[in-house]
């Protein structure tokens, strides 16, 4: 296998270029992935026959649970690669992945919390999934602050790696002894959805949500990342070139 | 190999000599620990019912603040004269000396602890089967929290704000352990059986201790890079 072109494409300054190129193509993608993904789910789903309409946040909710956890294995993984194989494309991935998944993280917990007012008569129950959800966002967050306390980018990006995995495997330590903490305290039941279950007509715009909200991370992460970029590669010869060039213009 | 274990060994004893000589960082740990509990006390008033439901909880989070104050002692004064630097020079691998430490940090922070909480425990009237649950959770928890914290505590070693962001990154980590601690100390009250809740501690423990030294050793060199 030829790694060198892998090596390439990798490099900062070919990421800078080809990212420039495909982040617009992939923005149009997603934007018109959002609009038959929210016409199929608000207007062409049909609603349900217990929840009625509002079973329909499930279009904006489910999509951004999943996205959260999805974030938070690139933003691992890329750490990873940053860390073990001293890729510095992966460090500054995961350093523009974080913000995004606790903004998805958070928004999942807040749009759950709007459905739950109506479906189970409260904006918060201690059940598995909201905690282990919140507990994710805590994850996040802390990730954020170490990055926010260390100035040198390198060390930060680095240090930032090793708590993702920490965390990532503390992740599915918390999700089930959240689980069976929620059973031992006999919560509120809770009628779940099951995925299986749901009808054909309501799980197409659902899978055409979470098409979109996985587009839209990619290209918000591409151009996070060309800023990254350009911040951590300040003082070499390609960044200053690129600056004159722009200034010139 | 040989000379690994004898620097462990080393490292250890240093660790707790030193520990002992400066008994004052101890003791301030222990009345912290007491001094939550009375406040606890004090914010649910005096009646003994709800406050023997509560009490299991309140010396499981009393443990938890105690400790992530005290994690961020672990490395701090070896950062700030220059031993990590040698310890990363050394020719012994450094996972076993970061080990010996951690180690040191849980035999002379978490133990004097957990003998206060079953103490505590004892004065505030909880039954004997309540209080060996406690006794063991905590004996089975707190290598957890130490070698956890270990990693965090390396990875903030030395940053302004250290304590806060500290605690910040440590706690969502410590919640399995909370929520399988405490559940043993309320199983046990209730007379229901506490193995269960015992051998997942045990679990995450060793798991713990399988990985924590690795990820604190490289936190330290990240740190220090």
């Amino acid at each position: 296998m030829d790694f060198s072109r892998l090596h390439k494409y990798a490099s900062p300054m070919h990421f800078y270029s080809w990212s420039l190129a495909v982040a617009p193509w992939l923005g149009i993608a997603c934007a018109v992935l959002f609009v038959v993904g929210l016409a199929g789910g608000l207007f062409y789903a049909p609603p349900d026959y217990q929840q009625g309409e509002s079973f329909r946040i499930i279009y904006v909710h489910v999509p951004s649970a999943w996205m959260s956890l999805f974030i938070y294995m690139v933003m691992a993984g890329a750490g990873a690669l940053g860390l073990i194989w001293h890729v510095k494309l992966g460090d500054m991935i995961a350093r523009a992945s974080a913000p995004v998944g606790a903004w998805f993280t958070f928004l999942a917990l807040a749009t759950g919390s709007l459905w739950g007012k109506p479906m189970w008569g409260t904006y918060w129950v201690w059940d598995a999934r909201l905690t282990s959800e919140l507990i994710l966002l805590f994850l996040y967050l802390g990730y954020i602050a170490l990055q926010g306390a260390i100035e040198d980018r390198r060390t930060a990006a680095r240090a930032g790696a090793i708590l993702a995995l920490v965390g990532t495997v503390n992740i599915p330590i918390v999700h089930y002894s959240v689980e069976w903490w929620n059973t031992l305290h006999q919560g509120p039941t809770v009628t779940k959805f099951d995925a299986p279950s749901i009808d054909t007509s309501m799980l197409i715009p659902l899978l055409v949500m979470s098409l979109a909200y996985t587009l839209y991370f990619c290209t918000i992460v591409l151009v996070r990342t060309r800023c990254e970029i350009l911040e951590f590669e300040r003082n070499t010869t390609w960044v200053k070139q690129r600056a004159a060039g722009v200034n010139a213009v | 190999m040989m000379s690994t274990l004898v620097a462990s060994k080393a490292m250890l004893l240093r660790d707790l000599r030193r520990s002992i000589r400066r008994s004052q960082d101890l003791a301030q740990s222990l009345i912290f620990f007491v001094i939550v509990i009375t406040l606890l006390a004090l914010a649910i008033g005096p009646d003994d019912q709800i406050f023997t439901t509560i009490a299991p909880a309140g010396v499981w989070i009393a443990i938890l603040l105690a400790t992530t104050i005290n994690l961020e002692r672990m490395f701090l004064s070896d950062y700030q004269d220059g031993t990590i630097e040698l310890l990363l020079l050394s020719s012994a691998s450094l996972p076993a000396l970061v080990a010996a430490k951690i180690g040191a940090h849980w035999l002379t922070n978490a133990c004097p602890q957990i003998l206060m909480a079953v103490i505590v425990g004892a004065v505030l009237g909880l039954k004997t089967d309540v209080l060996v649950a406690l006794g063991l959770s905590l004996l089975l928890g707190s290598p957890i929290l130490s070698l956890i914290g270990g990693v965090a505590s390396a990875l903030t070693v030395g940053l302004r704000g250290g304590a806060l962001l500290l605690s910040l990154i440590i706690l969502p980590l410590y919640m399995p352990t909370l929520i399988f601690g405490t559940a043993a100390i309320t199983n046990a009250a209730l007379g229901l059986p506490i193995e269960a809740e015992l051998f997942f501690l045990s679990g995450v423990a060793v798991l713990s201790a399988s990985l924590a030294p690795f990820g604190a050793a490289a936190a330290l060199r990240i740190r220090l890079s």
